[in-house]
């Protein structure tokens, strides 16, 4: 079953085509990365999968399931987890109190301290998360998805404003995350996407230019042009 | 450390509420109707703050649901229902059925279109209320209304009995209260506040969430009314319109949004200040305009807000003082 | 309803439409460049109106009344904007509130000069007296409500399209960062527009006052129904603002004309239906949810 399904969707915001006909399949346990210059729509692309911008026209399936009539928090029970661009966070409560409202509606057999305690964050517990740096802030955008237990994890520019180290970090988290979780996510950073990636989907002024492997990618005229340089 | 700050919230109940209770023996009457009146709007203000301070919704006529409460209650002892618990019950069911209804409206919108739109909801009831003469009095009001009858040998008429009654119905609702913003719905609503679309994208119905918010608050703010239509023997359009609103999101801010004894503390302060005011000038009300403009300008988190961030500064330069101390 | 008492009724309701389109405009715009809701626009339009009524009690004409009223009110726009809403710079909530205080301070301010008693204005002599129509009176002076109106509107429509400041003030309701980005002093602007909107609001309060006349009370009465114009047309467009005020001025007088008793309810029925099925407004901006 794919974990994703996307046919024919199109957003307009007034008069601005961001998204033309966009199509895309995904199946589980895939790792696919959504690449494309800024303003492509890759970020509309993700609010439109994950419903919080509604799309024009077209459908779309969440592990089978018609989705594109479902309010966000719908689409989130059936597994669908994100991360933000801009770190969206609760920054006035603690990571405790973040990663305890994460876990909540999941029913999940972890218990706040089980969980931070697994991946390393138990001492920060009672730190604001405003007062987090950063890096850490992006992270914490990562734990509160994982929180989640998600199916489907939509990570919108993970590393963006980092430093090769906490790059290195966070990559080495999603390269080890089980393969029950499918991965779709946008970055700009091509060795990152190198690192992780199945499958590329290039995106362009709101169109697919082309879907391949990474040396499908890589080797391909129209992508090479559209992208001038691709190494960070 | 969050063990000894636990200590001064438990400590201070522990205080407030003996000095609560023992209140009727130390204060004049005219004290003890000041007292008494503090518990209903601090009640009321209570109700707001959880919309307020908890989910982030400023709504501006909560008085709407206040004044409902006590219409109904007021209008069914006019009309010869004397029984208490039935007229309580009553007030509370129909704000509630009023918050029913008006939630799914005005839930629509966000920021400043909520403003908008409870504000002029809020002035509806109060046309309502103004209009319909044969109902409710119209500009007039209802007057006359008689203590309550609890159906035991203690008269409500005796103001000590009249506040214990009232203060066993505010510690009783408090405790609701706080049962509820320590829940999971409660740490639900706060979320909202922090953050709308990141519950959403969390998985959590947050339109369900504001709505319970709202029907919760709507209530308490109802049984505020019953307590003070039986305290006042009275009531009028004036207690439903939009100044009533300010009046209790003053006692909000004033004692600090969010901190839940804050908006008792306010309507405290502002009983006090209301007092001291009116004794010397009729312009209570410029006054109560000042002390508006002042405290949204300077005193943002209240008394009691503002009290709580100095005190985790103070603790926060122990900490280090003491570490410093021991390298 | 016979034809003529309709033309009259058509006719209320477009001349109450527009002095509730001077309102309400002031009202959106504020918030589509500053992100305020003026919660004391009504009291402007009170106070406008009282302010009105002393200047032409003084001088005997309207004129003075009418632009005193306006200069005065625009004064204390730009009083209430650089003094305290410029120290709650990007606390938008929080400026509301402001505006709210300063409701209660202004309406209390006006029962102690004025007294409870309600003052009604004087029609400039030459707008005295009424025309037939089909059969029907109706005042001179609602006809020049309307040509007043449609005048004020027009000036505003052009101001905003037509004129260098006009097209900042849209930019910036737009995307006021960009603006200030381009090296324009934006918070001259929100002085600017407060002051417009008090002027509108008070030329409204003397306009009306030969009808509605100045008493405490005015204030929220007027203030909901300008709420509601935004509500129905939308927050920040004037369009929105224009046709929200022609729709809530015909809900009003045709609301009075059939059901006198709960004619108000027309307004909030209006509104109920327009929030069910658009949250933002007829042509408010989309919000995204």
């Amino acid at each position: 079953m794919k974990a994703l399904e996307i046919k024919n969707v199109s957003k307009t915001f007034g008069g601005l085509a961001v998204l033309q006909d966009v199509s895309l399949a995904i199946e589980a346990g895939e790792r696919r990365a959504i690449i494309g210059p800024n303003g492509a729509g890759k970020t509309t692309l993700f609010n439109v999968i994950s419903g919080v911008t509604p799309l024009n026209s077209g459908e779309i399936s969440l592990f089978g399931k018609k989705s594109e009539h479902l309010p966000s928090f719908r689409r989130a029970r059936l597994g669908l987890a994100r991360t933000f661009q801009q770190n969206n966070l609760f920054f006035n409560l603690t990571l405790l109190e973040n990663i305890h409202l994460a876990l909540l509606p999941h029913k999940s057999p972890f218990t706040p301290k089980e969980f931070l305690e697994d991946c390393g964050w138990w001492e920060k517990r009672d730190v604001l998360v405003k007062e987090l740096s950063y890096g850490e802030q992006r992270q914490v955008e990562l734990l509160l998805a994982l929180a989640q237990s998600p199916r489907l994890l939509l990570l919108d520019e993970p590393t963006a404003g980092m430093s090769s180290v906490e790059t290195h970090k966070i990559t080495s988290m999603i390269r080890n995350l089980s393969r029950e979780i499918t991965v779709l996510i946008i970055e700009h950073d091509m060795e990152v996407v190198f690192d992780l990636a199945d499958y590329i989907t290039v995106l362009n002024y709101g169109k697919v230019l082309f879907e391949g492997t990474q040396e499908e990618v890589r080797s391909d005229k129209r992508v090479k042009e559209v992208y001038l340089g691709t190494a960070d | 450390m969050k063990q000894r700050w636990l200590r001064f919230p438990l400590i201070g109940s522990i205080v407030a509420l003996l000095a609560l209770l023992t209140s009727p023996l130390i204060l004049t009457p005219y004290g003890l109707s000041l007292m008494t009146q503090v518990l209903i709007f601090g009640l009321f203000a209570m109700s707001l703050d959880l919309l307020v301070g908890y989910t982030g919704l400023v709504s501006f006529n909560h008085a709407s649901f206040f004044g409902i409460g006590a219409y109904t209650a007021g209008i069914l002892v006019t009309q010869g229902y004397e029984n208490f618990w039935f007229t309580l019950l009553a007030g509370v069911t129909v704000s509630l059925i009023l918050a029913f209804l008006l939630g799914t409206l005005v839930l629509r919108s966000s920021g400043p279109y909520f403003l908008m739109i409870t504000l002029a909801f809020g002035q509806m009831v109060f046309a309502l209320a103004w209009r319909w003469r044969s109902v409710t009095g119209g500009d007039d009001g209802l007057s006359g209304i008689p203590r309550p009858e609890l159906g035991l040998p203690i008269s409500m008429w005796d103001s000590q009995n009249f506040y214990y009654l009232v203060l066993a119905f505010f510690i009783l609702s408090s405790f609701i209260l706080w049962r509820i913003i320590r829940s999971k719905l409660g740490r639900s609503i706060i979320g909202v506040r922090e953050s709308e679309s990141r519950m959403q994208a969390l998985g959590y119905n947050t339109w369900a969430i504001k709505y319970l918010a709202y029907t919760i608050a709507g209530g308490f703010a109802g049984l505020a009314g019953v307590f003070f239509v039986y305290f006042n023997g009275f009531i009028s359009p004036q207690q439903l319109d939009w100044s009533m609103s300010g009046l209790v999101i003053l006692m909000v801010i004033v004692g600090g949004a969010g901190t839940f004894v804050g908006p008792v503390i306010g309507a405290g302060a502002i009983f006090v200040l209301q007092n001291l005011i009116s004794a010397q000038t009729e312009r209570w009300s410029m006054s109560m305009g000042i002390i508006f403009i002042l405290c949204v300008m300077y005193l943002r988190d209240g008394v009691v807000g503002y009290t709580i961030k100095l005190s985790k500064k103070g603790l926060r330069n122990y900490e280090s003082f003491r570490n410093k101390k021991r390298e | 309803m016979d034809f003529s008492s309709l033309i009259i009724q058509i006719l209320n309701g477009i001349s109450y439409g527009l002095l509730l389109f001077l309102l309400a405009s002031g009202l959106s715009l504020i918030f589509g460049l500053m992100g305020i809701v003026n919660l004391a626009h009504g009291s402007y339009y009170m106070l406008g109106a009282y302010l009105g009524f002393v200047i032409i009690q003084e001088t005997g004409n309207f004129l003075f009344g009418l632009l005193g009223a306006g200069a005065a009110l625009a004064l204390l726009g730009v009083v209430m904007e650089r003094f305290f809403f410029r120290k709650l710079y990007k606390r938008e909530l929080d400026q509301v509130l402001l505006t709210f205080g300063f409701a209660y301070l202004f309406l209390d301010l006006a029962k102690w000069i004025w007294g409870g008693v309600p003052r009604i204005l004087p029609k400039p002599s030459f707008l005295e007296g009424s025309v037939s129509i089909l059969g029907e009176a109706f005042p001179i002076y609602r006809f020049a409500m309307i040509v007043i109106g449609l005048g004020i509107a027009l000036l505003l429509w052009a101001f905003l399209e037509k004129t260098r400041t006009g097209i900042i003030i849209r930019a910036g309701v737009d995307d006021k960062e960009m603006v200030s980005g381009l090296g324009i002093n934006i918070q001259l602007y929100f002085s600017g527009i407060f002051a417009l909107g008090a002027f509108l609001a008070a030329l409204g309060g003397v306009i009306s006052g030969p009808i509605v006349g100045a008493y405490p009370g005015l204030d929220f009465e007027i203030l909901v129904l300008a709420l509601a114009v935004v509500v129905v047309g939308g927050l920040g467009t004037l369009k929105g603002a224009f046709l929200g005020s022609l729709l809530i001025g015909f809900a009003e007088t045709f609301g009075k004309a059939f059901f006198p008793d709960f004619a108000m309810f027309t307004i909030y029925v209006t509104m109920a239906l327009v929030l069910i099925f658009k949250p933002s407004g007829l042509l408010g901006k989309e919000e995204s949810r």
